[in-house]
């Protein structure tokens, strides 16, 4: 296999597997089951894509990830540990592993670009003086260099995704998970902000990147995990 | 740092400012503690008053001589006020002649002038150390050998009845302040859960990046702290404002029925900062367990 500088690479993880799921079944309240029988396992420092028709249960796939739901059955492990039985007291150390990207972007309108990027950090207790100048780097990286005093409001779709892309990727995560991160971008953008993830996953970060783009998904040799009515139909490499 | 850094300095607060959707809150809140302090201050000058209404029946013994005949009824009270003075824990004796006691008994009898023969009682007042009363019996005992009958009333049988009067008022106040505060906490909680579901996005935002619920309900917190503060330091000074206008028309009017009087020591001056703090604690609390529970809730 050739190297591409799109490729991702491997890297060195501190544990094996990033994302194991064993025989995972969802619900939402009492209706059926959105998501049934799934079982994938993401080593660390990998990148997948997850593919599927819209309603296919790849957003409901996505927050089982960062917990935002617990499943109705199965195991679900992250980062060595059984998620499902992780007391809600865990979660914040959890979710400072996991940068999330949704697809609704999910800003806060009172607040600048760069204040929203930087809320990972200060959440974390980070003083301003010493992350400025990452946020303001990775700001100018996305291309949001000269509109980090804007509010999300004043910004097209595309602006919004980028700046709710450098929120994810900020505190470097061990874990990027990304729900249709290029969906609003012209196919340029597209490319950088692919090209920032690689560089994610080069640095030891597992990506799991939910997208309907077949060029972006054929641009990189990347194993692809396929979801058809809340099922796996296809998936590069099975627990 | 960058030359393209962001140009503002401060760190902005993680809740919205304010804009005008707390201000219902604020103005319910201020009602509600202004209502409290009038209670409050209400309490404060009921219990001064009831103190007042024991004291002076404690402290104090009537004795009626009662006029015999051919006798100087105004000379006699005159000579028993004095053997009275002199008893241990006398502290003054007042002998009110014929003239004081036709007024004292005018309500009943009218104020027109009264037959000569009628035999109309003297009254001796005396002002007794509260603490250390003259032994019970001894003023009958003093002038039992004097030519003249005489009636001792130590007040007792007013003194249970007027205690129970004033326990009445007291507790009736205290329960008033107690309900407006739950009333205000119970208002507080309410806005505190609507204020969370209108922010929603900022604490799943929060949550979604790592921050701790104390983290979360800390902003809240600390956002319903001032407002409640706020709101009774609006209220209470304006109640303090109310009290003494009502204080000084009583005072003015000379006790007229109908203007009500009030009666506040300066121990009532601490009611206004402390009914502020008091309000802000509850809000603040009130806050905190309406978030807390509610990240619970959506977030197991």
């Amino acid at each position: 296999m050739s190297s591409h500088p799109n490729d991702p690479a491997p890297s060195a993880p501190a544990f094996e597997t990033a994302v194991r799921f064993d025989s995972v079944g969802m619900r939402y309240g009492r209706g059926p089951e959105v998501l049934s029988d799934l079982s994938f396992e993401l080593p660390s420092g990998s990148f997948h894509f997850l593919t599927g028709p819209s309603g296919a249960g790849k957003s409901s796939l996505l927050r089982l990830i960062y917990r935002a739901e617990r499943p109705s059955r199965g195991l679900i492990n992250l980062f060595g540990r059984d998620a499902s039985l992780l007391p809600r007291e865990a979660l914040p150390a959890l979710r400072r592993r996991i940068g999330v990207v949704f697809q609704d972007f999910r800003l806060l309108d009172h607040l600048t670009v760069f204040d929203n990027v930087a809320l990972p950090l200060r959440v974390a207790g980070q003083a301003r003086s010493s992350y400025a100048e990452d946020v303001a780097e990775l700001l100018t990286w996305v291309g949001l260099g000269e509109r980090m005093d804007a509010f999300p409001s004043t910004l097209s779709g595309g602006e919004q995704q980028r700046a709710a892309i450098a929120r994810a990727v900020i505190s470097k995560p061990d874990l990027l998970i990304a729900d249709e991160p290029t969906g609003n971008v012209d196919p340029e953008m597209a490319r950088r902000l692919l090209r920032l993830f690689v560089e994610l996953n080069r640095l030891g970060a597992t990506i799991l990147m939910a997208t309907h783009d077949l060029t972006l998904v054929n641009s990189l040799k990347a194993p692809v995990l396929e979801l058809s009515e809340g099922r796996l139909v296809g998936q590069a490499r099975v627990a | 740092m960058s030359k393209n850094s962001s140009k503002s300095q401060r760190v902005a607060p993680l809740l919205p400012p304010d804009s005008g959707r707390d201000r219902p809150l604020f103005a319910v809140a201020a009602i509600l503690v202004f209502l409290a302090c009038l209670s409050a201050f209400g309490a404060a000058g009921a219990w001064r008053a009831a103190d007042g209404w024991t004291d002076q029946l404690t402290a104090e013994i009537t004795v009626q001589i009662l006029p015999g005949e051919d006798r100087d009824a105004d000379a006699d009270a005159v000579a028993a006020a004095e053997a009275i003075a002199r008893l241990p824990g006398v502290e003054g004796v007042t002998a009110l002649d014929r003239a004081e006691a036709e007024r004292l008994v005018s309500p009943w009898l009218g104020t027109a002038d009264l037959p000569e023969d009628l035999p109309v009682p003297r009254l001796v007042a005396v002002q007794v150390n509260a603490d250390n009363p003259p032994a019970s019996g001894a003023i009958e005992a003093l002038l039992a050998d004097e030519p003249y009958e005489i009636l001792v009333d130590d007040h007792q049988r007013w003194e249970d009845a007027v205690q129970r009067a004033a326990n009445a008022v007291r507790y009736f106040a205290l329960g008033l302040v107690l309900l407006l505060t739950i009333a205000a906490a119970a208002v507080v909680a309410f806005a505190a859960r609507a204020s969370l579901a209108a922010r929603w996005d900022v604490a799943e935002a929060l949550h979604l990046v790592g921050a701790q619920d104390r983290y979360i309900t800390g902003l809240f917190q600390e956002r319903f702290f001032f407002l409640g503060l706020k709101s009774g330091l609006t209220g209470s000074v304006a109640a303090a404002l109310a009290a003494l206008a009502l204080a000084h028309a009583g005072a003015a009017s000379g006790g007229l029925f109908f203007v009500p009087t009030l009666e506040l020591g300066w121990s009532a001056l601490a009611i206004p900062p402390l009914a502020a703090l008091i309000a802000a604690l509850i809000a603040a609390l009130a806050a905190r367990t309406a978030v807390s529970s509610d990240l619970k809730a959506r977030w197991s």
